[in-house]
């Protein structure tokens, strides 16, 4: 038993970052866990995406192609992985802790009846193959260990953002193989219709680099637009405390904190968060942490890098208006 | 509809949570507990079914002695029976153990429809669900925001919002489902509720009542073993900066670009 199995999420036909991080992980655990490491990429003509997993440190790419798996399935993916890790009895499977990963991880790991890590922000490998994973709990307010007990078919999610992606500089050959599915998957019990695109925020936040959140301290939705606007500016996503969702100001879909998104962006900047235990358990992973608040005993400075004291309302137009100078170089 | 709500007890979302000594488990000292948030969005799903079409809602959960106090609230919130799933065999188990106890208790009937939360707030592992539907070889949909039940042609229609979008998924039933916050808002539980809720059928089954083999879960079947948990890394207080708005505003964006490399 051997070898790395990374799956290589697509959305559209575009290999997310996360896929690539992944990918280095599983390279830099080769050494521990033995074999090689493989990536195995999924979709609807998706074949020219396969060849760039090379590049990203896949020795050997799976692809398998699809009409029927133009969107995701949850029984479909996790059929042709299971049936793929089976045949290369493969030690480790890896993906990244996203809304698919999220899904397909446990599903696989029940399927192949092995061990299941989700969200990991830190893996090893121990004791012959055994993986042993760093994972926050209760929202982040806890880092736990865990250690798996079989050396086979161990499935962990990674968290975005966390794992850094290394190119590899040799000039691999490509190595693809196709691979069906061992089911029919015109026939799935559960089949996605159709997926609708929410305009709400152009980058998301679980992947985000740069997040800017708003909080109370905006007074009403109509003051929004000061965080959309150093968002844009910044090239970052949109969130909201749990308070400016709560009163309505923003879809739950923006929330960040317990109930709501774990981040761990490069930068996040909270506008107006005073900082209440569930946010900062949701962000505090993030690598720089930036605070705009009036109060200066908000509980959101004790954990910032860079904080300012003040009105928002002044700060934010001048800040988006600093960060556009930079940007304009 | 025969609908059932698998529950967990975990400590109130605003709990400060703390290692214990040995740093194996949470210091559990003066802790408050609540049905986990995400499972009430399933119980206030399968009394809203329950109000438009003939139903029968069975809470399940496995835990201690005082995870009844979770079931009794959900039996208060109206479900009509409870299961509570207790041994102490159990302790030290992983999800998948979780999973195994399940689907075991919920295979004895044939329910149409399986809630569960989409994580728990404690371990907030989101596996027991999706281990339960893959265990009894139901399809699912984790995440779940907005349920468009068809019974007359035995299926749902579920949406879950994924990166950026919204996936809409044509599900068969019988089904499992986990929910998110949005799916619905969930009820408070009146005062006639909770007295009704104390004559309600609770039953308590061990592993041997269920017939599970002890060996396959808790700590003796775990695949996966907690091996110690701790605090996370503590951040300190950094730069504050307090000037005025535009000399503070100079200083931020110098720290970031020069200091942190960010800009």
């Amino acid at each position: 038993m051997a070898g790395t199995l990374v799956f290589s999420e697509q959305r559209e036909g575009k290999v997310k970052r996360v896929a690539l991080e992944a990918l280095t992980a599983a390279r830099t655990l080769q050494s521990k866990v033995g074999g090689e490491v493989a990536a195995v990429i999924i979709g609807d003509q998706v074949a020219d995406e396969a060849k760039g997993l090379t590049a990203a440190g896949a020795e050997k790419v799976y692809l398998a192609e699809d009409p029927f798996l133009h969107y995701y399935s949850s029984e479909g993916y996790a059929s042709i992985i299971a049936d793929l890790a089976k045949k290369l009895d493969t030690r480790l499977i890896l993906m990244g802790a996203t809304m698919m990963g999220k899904d397909l991880g446990p599903k696989l790991a029940a399927r192949l009846g092995g061990p299941f890590a989700g969200d990991c922000v830190g893996l090893e490998i121990v004791d012959e193959g055994m993986l042993v994973a760093h994972r926050p709990i209760y929202g982040g307010k806890i880092m736990s260990t865990v250690k798996s007990r079989q050396s086979g078919f161990q499935v962990a999610t990674i968290r975005p953002n966390v794992f850094p992606v290394e190119k590899q500089t040799s000039e691999n050959t490509i190595r693809i193989e196709r691979i069906t599915s061992p089911c029919d998957l015109s026939s799935l019990l559960a089949q996605v219709q159709e997926v609708v695109a929410t305009a709400s925020s152009k980058v998301e936040l679980t992947e985000a680099r740069i997040i800017v959140s708003g909080g109370r301290g905006l007074k009403g939705p109509e003051n929004f637009n000061l965080v959309e606007d150093l968002a844009e500016a910044l090239g970052a996503a949109v969130g909201a405390s749990r308070a400016a969702v709560d009163a309505g100001w923003k879809p739950h879909s923006y929330q960040v904190g317990l109930t709501g998104k774990t981040v761990s962006p490069l930068l996040y900047i909270a506008c107006g968060i005073s900082g209440a235990i569930q946010h900062l358990a949701g962000m505090s992973s993030s690598k720089y942490i930036v605070a705009i608040n009036k109060d200066p005993n908000a509980p959101i400075f004790k954990i910032a890098n860079y904080g300012i004291v003040g009105d928002l309302f002044e700060i934010l137009p001048l800040l988006t208006e600093a960060v556009k100078k930079v940007r304009e170089g | 509809m025969k609908i059932a709500v698998c529950i967990k007890q975990v400590p109130a979302t605003e709990s400060k949570i703390k290692p214990s000594s040995d740093g194996k488990e949470i210091d559990r000292t003066g802790l408050s507990y609540v049905v986990n948030p995400y499972d009430e969005f399933g119980v206030e799903e399968a009394l809203r079914i329950k109000e438009r079409l003939e139903s029968s809602v069975t809470v399940v959960t496995m835990g201690t002695e005082r995870a009844e106090e979770a079931l009794r609230t959900c039996l208060a919130l109206g479900a009509d029976q409870a299961i509570h799933i207790k041994d102490d065999l159990l302790r030290g188990g992983d999800a998948y153990g979780v999973a195994l106890v399940l689907t075991t208790a919920l295979m004895k009937e044939h329910y149409d429809i399986i809630f569960f939360g989409k994580q728990a707030v404690d371990d907030d592992s989101g596996a027991v669900g999706i281990h339960v539907a893959e265990l009894m070889g139901l399809p699912h949909v984790a995440v779940i925001n907005k349920l468009d039940l068809k019974p007359e042609e035995g299926r749902a229609l579920a949406s879950r919002q994924i990166e950026g979008a919204t996936e809409m998924v044509n599900i068969k039933l019988p089904a499992v489902f986990t929910c998110q916050k949005g799916l619905n808002e969930p009820r408070y539980a009146s005062l006639p509720g909770i007295m009704k809720a104390k004559q309600k059928p609770l039953t308590t089954l061990t592993l041997a009542d269920l017939g599970v083999d002890k060996d396959a879960v808790g700590a003796k079947g775990a695949k996966l073993v907690v091996d110690c948990i701790k605090a996370p890394r503590v951040r300190s207080t950094g730069n504050i900066i307090d000037k005025n708005p535009s000399e503070s505003v100079e200083e931020l964006v110098r720290l970031l670009r020069d200091e942190a490399k960010v800009l």
